[in-house]
């Protein structure tokens, strides 16, 4: 849908978007409707190109089918539309809403929400789609590529300016023909907003980049000094290269030099926006095992399984609640901390209290385990993968610049994964039950001399780390599979995140999270992803050398264990 | 070696000999079990029903894909029994997990063909286990049917490929790109193993033939299961951001692609903008995806549930009705796998025997119906004619079919497109006879007849 | 008698474990070979594969054990050690196909051939002796295993650290292996392999004599890694397992005898790995991954730590279990294999062979039962957290 706004009004909460989707959409129709009709009481273009009258030539093509339909699409989309009902019709074409009766007569209907199908110029019932003699004319690539500019130039001309806006910034990836950058140029006059005038300008420019006239380009060059797309980079390098004119030569050169230098600023963002996403996946996965392994000493190979629960609970509210995705997602974190909680003090009760002093024993154990549950992961939900789907409000990224952007979901989650962090930490320092934790694990024997029931804690505490294991399933789910092997992907990083930020430190963990994360992300380009995984890992072993406690070894006693 | 069947004078602090007795009776009792096969009455088998073999991954990481196989050939066979077996014979299926492990995937080919003593193997997904499971079938001449699409580059006389070679999925989806959306960059995106990397040189060579210059290809390799595409996308769409139409051609294996498509959605990539052709992901992998941000990528297979004929909707309606869920959806391998076990039996028929070297001979030329129409017949090289679909993918997860082959494509064991294998040919007839023939030297390299 | 010298004392399981797979090489190999194949006695060449490869499994075991029952180093990635070995084997074998690949090239393997390299890599040079590969099937894992060891025994890495970077090493290695330009055949590894030594790798006498070879292989790991920790060396190492910090106020280098006998185990995990590459005829990158290295680790603990030959039990037992499971209960046999591992961390913590220990007074060096009481739970019994 080339005239959803994505790019600003994305950026809103979760709420609205809510709304937005019961309210504002058909809003948005009705609205664009009512203006077509405006538009044909006020401003009626020269009919150029032949009508979508019922019988004419081109409806009589698509109304044919086969070759005959692609071509008539091609010819009608091509040209600007003769009319207001021209317009509609493609607009519905667009959403996927145009019929064509293909038995005589031959004409278009467009459908509408209630299922009815109505003529584009008078709007008169013609029926409903489902009715004989009706077909859907149906979109592939081919034809949604060269929509696409003709959509976008329809947009110019709505009456939402950020419609327009979007519209604008839409056709810097559109396929453009000499024909559409003359329309393009004719448009910009007519439009209010300075700032998507310039844009289209810049659109313009670059274009005109290859004009034959040396002021034109020079012109050009001066018109897209500031543009970071990479198209205009594309187009400019060759000027810089090797045009006849000294002078356009040099500007472009300089041109290209300021770009690139933004690009690089921006580019090395971005990287970190990356690397610090990478991070906090890591961190989500790996904070739970910083309370089981880290502070409780229990080597839990399940620990990948518990965060397998908390996908598949988000799988199952969303199938719940197939309607209402937000609701099913912000219900699911609670949820997955209980039941992954729940399964994790069953596990501590069940089976790793016979174990304690025995680390390496809660190693087999947890792994008999891990290769238990993932069995019954595939027998419960069958060994296929499911299907989490990201609320509306998680979709789509604010995209600051071409090289610049950072998305919605990603972004979430980077979020989420410090407030879960800070919450924990919270938690562990500033409560009585995190006191207890603390003194269960420094010291058991003095801990129960002061009346603490060391036996609760450990099955509250060993919950507390599944549970928020659980919770980081919940967020896995929304950026990877849902399946049986969910857990056994993130275990070994999870276990190499809290040994490099040092057992039973919760900033370490943050700390090598994001580290590993970053400092992934910028070998990335340069070694590729394989590579730098491998190069991650040595460096890992490597500074295990030299500190042989992790990065931030715990102090005390209770590190001589 | 005398010294240790002696009897040697127990110690007094260790344990007692009849403990040990004990152990050692459990371990010959282990034995015994692993010998119990050689005890069957073999020659019975003749009246008895025909076992078939079924090797594919029911734990580990290809559960995810190999697991429905299985129940695909549990439901062939209880369908081929219902309509009276094959020879008068009822069939019985033999299951084994070789658990995502390739070498127990070869340990489990023998135990079938020298335990179980099955007719025939249908099995295997990726190429790695095929790989495994090759010497065993040569070896004990056994036969296995394959059923996956893969990089070819190989024929065994033991061996059917029942799924696509390059030639009948990558080539036309390219020539699909280009000839109908105008594509003249291109990103060829995959797992860094061997069926990318083949598929990936093969097209590379073919692309470059077509003119396409060496800027206009960006190779990218990942590791399997990669989850953060972050870097990968953002290079993707400036590499596709050049002002030429791009496409990105994707041989990313299994598990990655959820990531990958989500991160593609995500940064705001759509089919219009850079389209995405997969030769991995079909309505099964579909199923595991939120397929609305989706909509209109591309994929191109040998065959798609949403294809109208009367044999497709039997075989959807069985299918749900075996699985007991309205929601299963077929794929690909799973037609794949319905034409090699109809080929299979068609060949016993032809041959009356279920011996391996008379169904070698029988089943060459023999012909069953696509279940999209047209027909399947195996050839010489032990590959088999298919169709060629590429399908958009519609947000409810199945494929809107937008070009379709002229007729069906005989499948190339060797590319003519890699400099290493454009002499050679297979030939399983007389008087070739021989799995990589080089043309030119008249030569049988590698394992011959 | 020689045999009979060595096993004075308390090791009398350990003999009757050797003479049991002794007992076993001579009746397979007679059973295969000279029984015709429709006697009832006869031996399948599926059993024959089977053992072997059980064979060299027990051998890794035995070499895991040997630096875990100790000198308390639990490494989770001796799979590495295992998979390198069979990685020089692999080459080898490679090698040995000259131009009966199927691009017919004498002087490269197929996958090169296809990825269009046009000669060998240094890396590769050499292995077309039989030698120089048997050379490297023990070099490459012990200079490894040195590298790595001297790295983190020096400056003290020990516990649960080492263990993870031991898996963070293989984990790296198996990315690296997948990846085509390393020239080890990326993710489908080395296979196809035609002969070795001039036998045909297909041949029932080839496959007994490599069983055979696997059999003595682990009865010599076995006899060497008993006669290290019969010897003083061997005794300092339990010092060192049980008390780290004493031994080394004692005076012994502790870092060099770790490395020492790291270096021993990689290099007995190295014999494992040449000797399961044949057997099974495929290596590839799976077999450095974590999992199989656990996996490992489990079979030691199931038949029980600190006692050499109780890991050998442990081997047969899981794998056994495991052959017949996956065709028995296909969907169900990692619930009892992951059941088995639970019961014998709960109920047999001294592995399977503490059942037919009852009786024993003194367990021969070996760990000492921790009880589970709240009193112990505070601190770890030394022997456990240094491991």
């Amino acid at each position: 849908m080339n005239t959803q706004p994505t790019v600003l009004s994305n950026f809103s909460l979760p709420l609205q978007w809510t709304l937005r989707l019961l309210l504002q959409w058909p809003l948005q129709w009705l609205l664009r409707l009512s203006w077509l009709v405006l538009m044909a009481l006020l401003f009626l273009p020269p009919a150029q190109a032949e009508s979508i009258a019922p019988g004419s030539a081109t409806v009589s093509a698509l109304a044919e089918g086969g070759m005959a339909r692609s071509q008539a699409l091609n010819d009608w989309i091509e040209q600007p539309p003769a009319d207001p009902a021209d317009a509609a019709a493609l607009h519905a074409l667009n959403h996927d809403r145009l019929f064509v009766h293909t038995t005589a007569p031959a004409r278009l209907g467009v459908e509408h929400a209630d299922g009815q199908l109505r003529d584009p110029a008078s709007g008169a019932v013609l029926g409903t789609s489902t009715d004989t003699g009706w077909e859907k004319i149906r979109l592939n690539n081919a034809i949604r590529i060269k929509l696409r500019p003709r959509i976008d130039l329809l947009d110019l001309r709505a009456p939402d300016a950020a419609v327009r806006h979007a519209a604008a910034e839409d056709l810097f990836s559109a396929r453009l023909t000499p024909a559409y950058v003359q329309e393009i140029k004719a448009l910009i006059p007519t439009l209010a907003e300075p700032e998507t005038q310039a844009k289209l300008g810049q659109l313009v420019a670059g274009f005109e980049l290859n004009d034959p006239n040396p002021q034109v380009r020079l012109a050009a060059v001066a018109g897209v000094a500031d543009v970071l797309d990479p198209e205009i980079r594309a187009r400019l390098a060759p000027l810089a290269e090797n045009d006849p004119d000294p002078t356009v030569k040099a500007a472009a050169k300089a041109a290209l030099d300021s770009i690139q230098r933004r690009v690089d600023v921006w580019q090395f963002s971005q990287n970190l926006v990356f690397g610090l996403s990478l991070g906090s996946v890591l961190l989500l996965s790996a904070i739970g095992l910083a309370i089981t392994f880290g502070v409780m000493g229990v080597i839990n190979m399940a620990h990948g399984e518990m965060m397998m629960i908390g996908a598949y609970t988000t799988w199952v509210l969303q199938q719940l609640l197939p309607n209402h995705l937000s609701a099913a997602l912000f219900l699911a974190i609670p949820a997955a901390f209980v039941v992954a909680g729940l399964v994790g003090i069953a596990i501590e009760r069940g089976l790793i209290r016979f174990l304690y002093g025995r680390p390496l024993e809660t190693l087999l154990a947890t792994f008999g385990l891990s290769l238990m549950l993932q069995q019954a992961a595939r027998l419960i939900f069958s060994p296929l993968n499911r299907a989490v789907a990201l609320p509306e409000f998680m979709q789509g990224s604010w995209a600051l610049n071409p090289v610049f952007a950072i998305t919605f979901n990603r972004m979430y989650i980077l979020i989420f994964s410090l407030l879960v962090f800070f919450a924990l930490l919270l938690l562990l320092k500033r409560s009585t039950f995190g006191l207890r934790i603390r003194a269960v694990a420094q010291n058991r024997q003095m801990a129960r001399a002061c009346g603490v029931r060391s036996g609760w804690v450990d099955a509250l505490t060993f919950g507390l780390g599944s549970g928020i294991a659980g919770v980081a399933g919940v967020a896995l789910a929304l950026i990877t599979n849902v399946g049986p092997n969910l857990g056994q992907n993130y275990i070994v990083d999870s276990f190499m995140v809290v040994v490099l930020g040092g057992v039973g430190n919760l900033w370490g963990t943050l700390v090598a999270g994001m580290g590993i994360g970053v400092l992934n992300k910028f070998l990335e380009p340069y070694a590729g992803a394989v590579l730098a995984k491998v190069v991650v890992l040595v460096l890992v072993i490597l500074v295990i050398q030299k500190r042989p406690r992790g990065l931030f070894p715990q102090k005390g006693r209770a590190a001589e264990e | 070696m005398n010294d240790k069947t002696q009897p040697v004078v127990l110690p007094q602090n260790g344990i007692s000999r009849r403990d040990f007795m004990k152990t050692v009776g459990g371990a010959s009792l282990a034995l015994g079990l692993g010998i119990k096969g050689a005890l069957d009455p073999a020659l019975a088998a003749e009246t008895g029903p025909i076992k078939v073999g079924i090797l594919h991954s029911l734990s580990g990481t290809m559960a995810i894909s190999e697991s429905t196989l299985k129940d695909n050939m549990l439901m062939l066979i209880a369908e081929q029994n219902a309509k009276g077996g094959v020879l008068g014979r009822k069939l019985e299926p033999v299951v084994v997990d070789p658990a995502s492990n390739w070498p127990l995937f070869a340990e489990k080919a023998r135990e079938l063909l020298s335990k179980d003593k099955v007719a025939a193997i249908f099995g295997c997904w990726t190429s790695v286990s095929r790989k495994s499971v090759l010497p065993v079938v040569e070896e004990l001449n056994g036969l296995l049917f394959y059923p996956v699409q893969f990089e070819g580059e190989e024929s065994s006389r033991n061996i059917f490929y029942t799924g696509a070679a390059p030639n009948q999925q990558a080539i036309p989806a390219v020539d699909y790109l280009m000839n109908d959306l105008g594509i003249t960059r291109w990103v060829l995106a995959g797992t860094d193993y061997v069926y990318p990397r083949t598929t990936n040189k093969i097209l590379e060579a073919y692309l470059k033939q077509k003119g396409v210059k060496d800027e206009d290809i960006m190779i990218n390799y990942t590791p399997f299961g990669q989850s953060d595409w972050q870097s990968i996308v953002a290079q993707i769409k400036q590499f596709g951001s050049a002002g030429k139409p791009t496409a990105v051609v994707s041989t990313i294996n299994g598990d990655a692609n959820v990531p990958f498509y989500r991160e593609l959605a995500n940064q705001g990539i759509k089919s219009q903008d850079i389209p995405v052709v997969a030769f991995s992901v079909g309505e099964q992998e579909l199923s595991g995806m939120d397929t609305k941000p989706l909509a209109g990528q591309l994929a191109a297979w040998n065959y798609f549930e949403s294809i109208k004929t009367p044999e497709n909707e039997a075989f959807i309606a069985n299918w749900k009705k075996f699985k007991k869920d309205p929601k299963a959806v077929t794929n690909d391998p799973m037609e794949a796998e319905y034409i090699a076990f109809h080929m299979w039996v068609k060949a016993v028929e032809k041959a009356k025997s279920t011996d391996t070297n008379k169904i070698l001979e029988s089943i060459i030329g023999v012909e069953v119906p696509n279940l999209t129409g047209g027909m399947a017949k195996m050839l010489p090289n032990h590959y088999i004619t298919k169709p060629v679909y590429i399908g958009e993918i519609k947000p409810d997860g199945q494929f809107d079919v937008v070009w379709k082959s002229k007729g069906e494509v005989p499948g190339e064991a060797w590319s003519k497109y890699l400099p290493g294998s454009k002499d050679l040919i297979a030939d399983w007839t007389p008087p070739i006879n021989c799995g990589a023939y080089n043309t030119v030297t008249k030569k049988c390299t590698g394992s011959g007849g | 008698m020689l045999l009979k010298k060595l096993f004075n004392g308390s090791d009398a399981a350990g003999f009757w474990v050797l003479a049991a797979i002794g007992l076993m090489l001579v009746w397979v190999s007679v059973a295969n070979l000279a029984l015709p194949a429709d006697h009832p006695l006869h031996v399948s060449t599926y059993t024959v594969t089977l053992l072997g490869k059980f064979l060299c499994y027990a051998l890794l075991a035995v070499s895991i054990d040997l630096i875990w029952g100790y000198a308390g180093i639990l490494s989770l990635g001796h799979g590495a050690f295992f998979a390198l070995g069979g990685y020089a084997m692999g080459m080898y074998l490679m090698r040995q196909i000259g131009d009966r690949g199927q691009y017919g090239n004498p002087n490269l393997p197929d996958f090169m051939v296809f990825l269009n390299w046009h000669e060998l890599p240094w890396y590769w040079q050499g292995f077309e002796h039989f030698w120089f590969a048997a050379l490297m099937i023990v070099l490459v894992p012990g200079l490894l295993a040195g590298l790595f060891g001297w790295l983190a025994f020096r400056s003290r890495v020990s516990g649960v650290y080492l263990s993870i970077i031991t898996q963070a090493l293989t984990f790296a290695l198996m990315l690296a292996f997948f990846r085509n330009e390393m020239g080890f055949g990326g993710n489908n590894g080395l296979t196809d392999f035609k002969d070795i030594l001039g036998f045909s790798i297909s041949d029932d006498r080839t496959r007994i004599a490599l069983f055979v070879a696997s059999g003595l292989a682990l009865i010599g790991g076995y006899l060497l890694a008993r006669a290290v920790v019969r010897s003083r060396f061997g005794r300092v190492l339990v010092a060192l397992r049980d008390a780290e910090p004493r031994t080394r106020a004692c005076g012994y280098p502790v870092a060099r005898y770790k490395l020492l006998v790291f270096v021993l185990s990689a290099m007995l995990a190295g014999v494992a790995g040449a000797l399961y590459v044949p057997q099974v005829g495929i290596i590839n990158p799976g077999e450095f991954s974590p999992l199989s290295s656990i996996e490992a680790v489990a079979w030691v603990a199931t038949g029980g730590r600190g006692t050499l030959f109780g890991p050998i039990i442990g081997a047969f037992a899981v794998n056994y279990s495991k052959t017949e499971l996956t065709t028995l209960a296909p969907e169900l046999w990692l619930f009892f294999l992951g059941g088995l591992f639970i019961l014998v961390t709960v109920f047999l913590p001294q592995g399977l062979v503490s059942l037919f220990r009852r009786k024993a007074k003194t367990p021969p060096a070996s760990v000492t039962k921790a009880d589970v009481t709240e009193a112990n739970t505070t601190k770890a019994k030394p022997t456990e957290a240094k491991s």
